[in-house]
């Protein structure tokens, strides 16, 4: 008798207490950059496709979801020719943004994704890939990368010395 | 067998093994680099270090290399002492100070030796802050893709490349903290057997090209037990598919045949699989010539009713499989059966099958070869003809360095030691031959004859072994070293198309054999099955077998004509093609590629390639061996066993409609001579299961799955189902320890690159611990094969020569021809002539030949030989441009005056861009 009356009372009490329901969708909640939603592909601070195709991300996805293949651009740089997440089987763990080594791959705050149609859930490169560098601004892989590419000779990488002239003597 | 002791644990140990050997041997894992099985040890690198003490009291002890550490009784180690782990860890670090950022861009990413080294030791953060040392790359042709910074100067590119393999031109350059693997200067690698240099090398340095551009990492690569089609060494080979395409061939290893080491047209000449130019659906050709694509079973119904109560013959492939064969010989009878040789390869094919069946000598496998100390070479340049039996020669030459070394007391891996001590000395090889060989570098004594004559130089040999004397020193000098050797070898073949060459050869094994001297003998065979397809036509008819221009003669009578993967163009004569395609009213033929025989066809079914589909082959040791199908056959494809069942079973066959699995085809064919008995065992059955499940041809960590189809439809797919091999289409079940013929890849925990091989041998260098794939099926009566006289000589007339077939790795071959990367190799097709042929001709490298065989006329390219036997000139064989020259044929030449030289030739120039580095290196 007393606990039904004191559950009584205190649905009473929160008649008037602010509720923490929102009008959700006018009303959209706060998530901050690092929650884990739908993934994009970003672009190097040059405007660059980030994604190098190494297949990391592929590989620890446990739910195996993302699908790429390797290409090679004209200077030998790698990327992805094609690059498909299918969101219907993506469980937003997020290990794929941890193994990136080139911050290409990262998930976003959005997690609306629903669809009636299953197959809307298969994203390719072009539904993926943004204009911008997402959460980490600075970062440019080929920068630091030994592979020689279009603008950047060997030995001008990130603590790199100039290249090795194998016909001098000296030290 | 010696004791030592481990971190406390007692090892008995092989005499004569390395602490590294003996480390691995037990299980435990020491980090290495330059050590190499095949290779030896040369200290180096440093990393395989641990710790020596002097005896039981001693706790310090002292740092040695594992690999330069023979095991000596009661010796004492330790693995796991501090300062041990502490310098491995050292050496990791300092290997990386140069190391670039590279390993998501790097072709040998998840599956480096550098990277599990370095999570085995334990490195992970760098502490220097200086810069990093960085190289210009190189171009070295289209196979090899050259990235130096990556490297780790552990110099086992440098020791393979040119001790091992015998090339020339690739080494260490510069010093101390520069050194640099390279070329001289830029340009193609000039060694068939450079592809190894993808698997010696630990890093990333030298990588697949061609894989690197349509690029997988190994755990999303779904692989299958193969055998390379390229030629009938049969080496053992892994390849690996991924969204439908063949993306690289990797080395399996087999104890007996290929070792460690492929040769570059068995790794890089399947590209062809993926070509533009296969066939996906079925064809029948309508009256206007061109063909309409029909479904599977339309084209099977057409077939049958051709062949039901019709009069039909059929011809066979020396590429095909075993079982395609026996089972096209079924479906149209053993006399209407023609193997599909061309005449003058029938007749030593049945040369050399009699010899192989009653010779008193044995037919080696490449580990035996490895063993002789004395060769004799006839009429063969097996670098082009076998090349991997001759990257096995340039180990048996070393034999005199063993043996020197064995009276030094030097253990047999103290490889710098050994070279050291024998320098040019070498077991005796003698090479007689036509022209150049590729072996001409090792071999103590070269003889240039034509063909006859090297047929008569066999003869003279077996003479003077059966006591006859001869005022030839070459002849004197080749009985000696045989007779002096303890394993003689002597090395004949098919590639000269003279059979009497093969016939001096047996003599020489014979006529050793009578002085109870049991020599080897080895016989190379053009085709990967062409020994197969030998013994197959070879049994049960008392006749001798049917030739392709015997049926075209009698072919008027025939109303259906089945082609079995054969390009008649490259067998048959122009005359004997036209006969046939007129007079067969109906002709079905499968192949993989398009060609002229498949355009002559009414019907054309679409075959499946080695990479999709099983078979045996039997290699040129007479050791069979099964391939299975990497991926399944794409669109209509279907395997060439399956389309000729399908027709046995349309047309209601007496016995071939029973069979439905291709297991029962294998039973069928094994019971069909006693020869084959043995082919059941060859590999396990299709019920074969391992801890109950299906060996699984994709890794652990195969990528992907839940997305690479969703494309298409986001409804995945069940996986394929494989009914007729004991292996699955899929990642679940237990790649370890399985028979050796169903081993699809090599990894173990730990050790992600091909180096964790060592976990599947029985110790190290041996065998597999699931034995030796293949079953050797040819069991001599050891009654002795001598049979036929010498040849008669040709009367030559003056500005006439001898047409001698000069067969290239890259080019000569049928399918691999077909891949870009061989094709660009290749080159155009040649006439190569000796310096003084040249100078009365008037020409010099480059220029223009025209070769007149009867009444073709062929303007050919100049090659200039250093070496070529009296009135011969050589042409390259199996080129698509010389097929109508015949080996043997007398010819004429004069200089084709409108003949333009080609403008930079990759082949003849060492460079092929202007620019160091830069963007050609893709
Ligand atoms: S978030 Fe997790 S499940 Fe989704 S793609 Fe990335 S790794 Fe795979
Ligand atoms: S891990 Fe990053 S760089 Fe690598 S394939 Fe995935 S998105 Fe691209
Ligand atoms: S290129 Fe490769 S094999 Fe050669 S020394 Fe460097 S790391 Fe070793
Ligand atoms: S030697 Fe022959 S079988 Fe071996 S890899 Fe080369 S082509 Fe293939
Ligand atoms: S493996 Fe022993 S020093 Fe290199």
């Amino acid at each position: 008798m007393l606990s039904e009356l004191r559950t009584i009372w205190e649905v009473l009490k929160h008649t008037f207490t602010k509720a923490e329901t929102v009008q959700y969708p006018e009303e959209m909640p706060y998530l901050s950059p690092r929650y884990r939603g739908r993934i994009v592909l970003t672009r190097d601070p040059d405007g660059e496709e980030r994604c190098v195709a190494c297949n990391l991300c592929a590989a620890v996805c446990p739910v195996d979801c993302i699908a790429l293949q390797k290409d090679t651009r004209e200077d030998g740089t790698w990327y992805p020719e094609f690059f498909r997440i299918n969101f219907s089987r993506c469980i937003m763990c997020g290990m794929c943004e941890e193994a990136c080594p080139t911050y290409a791959i990262q998930l976003t705050p959005d997690f609306e994704m629903c669809e009636y149609d299953r197959q809307n859930m298969v994203y390719e490169k072009e539904h993926l890939l943004i204009n911008g560098v997402g959460k980490y601004p600075d970062y440019n892989f080929y920068r630091v990368s030994g592979m020689q590419t279009a603008t950047k000779d060997k030995g001008e990488a990130q603590n790199e010395a100039r290249p090795i002239d194998t016909k001098s003597l000296l030290p | 067998m010696p004791t030592i002791y481990i971190d406390g644990q007692a090892l008995e140990v092989a005499q004569g093994e390395n602490i590294l050997e003996a480390c691995l041997n037990a299980g435990m894992d020491l980090p290495y680099f330059c050590w190499h099985p095949a290779m030896g040890s040369i200290g180096s690198c440093r990393q395989c270090a641990l710790v020596q003490y002097q005896n039981e009291e001693d706790t310090r002890g002292r740092i040695v290399m594992g690999c330069m550490t023979p095991v000596t009784e009661g010796a004492r180690f330790s693995l796991n002492a501090e300062n041990a782990t502490e310098f491995r860890s050292a050496v990791v670090e300092s290997l990386m100070l140069n190391h670039p950022h590279d390993c998501p861009v790097c072709g040998e990413g998840g599956e480096c030796h550098l990277q599990d080294m370095t999570v085995m030791v334990g490195h992970r953060d760098r502490r220097y802050t200086g810069k990093k040392n960085t190289h210009r790359n190189q171009y070295l042709g289209p196979l090899i893709h050259h990235e130096m910074n990556r490297c780790i100067t552990c110099y086992r590119c440098e020791r393979y490349y040119r001790d091992y393999a015998g090339g020339k031109d690739l080494g260490a350059q510069a010093s101390h903290d520069h050194v640099y693997f390279g070329r001289h200067e830029e340009g193609v690698l000039q060694s068939e057997f450079s592809g190894n240099l993808v698997e010696v090398c630990p890093t990333g340095v030298f990588t697949d090209k061609p894989f690197l551009k349509h690029y997988s990492r190994k755990w999303d690569l779904q692989s299958a037990p193969s055998i390379c089609s390229g030629c009938a060494v049969g080496c053992n080979i892994a390849p690996g598919e991924r969204y439908g395409k063949l993306k690289r061939v990797h080395n399996r290893y087999n104890h007996e045949v290929n070792g460690y080491f492929l040769c570059d047209r068995g790794r890089f000449g399947s590209g062809y699989i993926n070509s533009d130019a296969r066939l996906d659906y079925a064809g029948i050709k309508k009256p206007d010539g061109s063909f309409m694509a029909v479904h599977q079973q339309q084209a099977i119904d057409t077939a049958a009713s051709w062949i039901k109560h019709k009069k039909i013959a059929g011809i066979g492939s020396p590429r095909a499989s075993l079982e395609a064969n026996y089972l096209l010989r079924e479906l149209v009878g053993a006399a209407n059966f023609v193997a599909g040789f061309s005449d003058s390869e029938a007749e030593i094919m049945g040369t050399i099958v009699r010899s192989l069946k009653n010779t008193t000598a044995s037919n080696p496998s490449i580990k035996q070869m490895e063993a002789a100390d004395a060769i004799l070479i006839l009429g063969e340049d097996v670098t082009n003809t076998a090349p991997r039996v001759a990257l096995g020669l340039r180990q048996s030459v070393r034999n005199k360095a063993f043996e020197l070394a064995e009276q030094m007391g030097l253990p047999p891996w103290q490889d710098a030691a050994i070279r050291n001590l024998a320098q040019d000395q070498r077991s005796p090889m003698i090479i007689v031959s036509a022209m150049d060989t590729r072996l001409d570098d090792v071999a103590s004594r070269c003889v240039s004859l034509a063909a006859d004559d090297i047929a008569s130089f066999g003869y003279a040999v077996a003479e003077v072994l059966a006591g006859g004397k001869t005022e030839d020193m070459a002849v004197n000098e080749a009985a000696e070293i045989l007779l002096g050797a303890k394993n003689p070898l002597i090395i004949s073949g098919s590639s000269m198309s003279h059979a009497g060459i093969v016939n001096g050869a047996v003599a020489v094994a014979e006529a050793l054999g009578s002085q109870s001297k049991p020599a080897m003998l080895s016989l190379c065979v053009a085709e990967s099955n062409s020994l197969g397809l030998a013994l197959l036509v070879d049994s049960g008819l008392k006749t001798k077998p049917l030739s392709i221009s015997k049926l075209a003669k009698k072919s008027s009578k025939l109303d259906t004509l089945i082609i079995l993967e054969n390009d008649l163009e490259r067998r048959a004569s122009n005359t004997d093609i036209e006969l046939l395609v007129k007079a067969a009213a109906k002709i079905v033929s499968m192949d993989i590629l398009e060609n002229s025989t498949l355009n002559n066809s009414d019907l054309v079914l679409p075959a499946a390639s080695y990479a999709e589909s099983q078979g045996t082959l039997v290699s040129s040791e007479g050791r069979a061996q099964r391939y299975f199908p990497v991926y399944q056959p794409a669109a209509e494809r279907l395997p060439s066993w399956q389309w000729l069942l399908q027709l046995a079973d349309a047309c209601e066959h007496k016995t071939l409609s029973e069979l439905e699995h291709f297991d029962q085809v294998v039973s069928a064919c094994a019971a069909s001579q006693p020869l084959f008995t043995t082919l059941v065992d060859v590999a396990p059955m299709r019920d074969y299961r391992s801890q109950g499940q299906k060996i699984p041809r994709q890794t652990h960590r195969y990528s992907g799955r839940t997305a690479m189809n969703a494309g298409v439809s986001v409804h995945e797919p069940q996986q394929p189902e494989d009914t007729e091999s004991p292996l699955a289409f899929s990642m679940e079940g237990l790649n370890r320890d399985e028979a050796a013929s169903l081993i699809p890849f090599v990894w173990s925990p730990g050790w992600n690159s091909n180096q964790s091989l060592q976990k599947f041998q029985a110790e190290v260098d041996g065998p597999l611990k699931g034995g030796t794939a293949g079953v050797r099926i040819i069991q001599s009566t050891g009654l002795g094969a001598l049979q036929s006289s010498e040849p008669a000589e040709q009367i030559l007339k003056s500005h006439q020569w001898h047409l001698v077939p000069v067969h290239q790795v890259h080019g000569s071959e049928e399918m691999s021809a077909n891949t870009d990367e061989i094709a660009e190799l290749a080159g155009p097709a040649f006439i190569a002539i000796g310096q003084k042929v040249a100078e009365k001709l008037g020409v010099t490298e480059g220029d223009g030949l025209i070769v007149t065989q009867g009444k073709t006329d062929i303007s050919l390219q100049v090659k200039i030989l250093s070496r070529v036997a009296k009135n011969c000139v050589g042409f390259s064989a199996g080129y698509s441009e010389t097929l109508e020259l015949t080996a043997g044929s007398l010819v004429s030449l004069i200089k084709d005056q409108q003949w333009v030289r080609p403008t930079s030739q990759m082949i003849a120039t060492d460079k092929r861009t202007g620019t160091q580095g830069g963007s050609a290196h893709v």
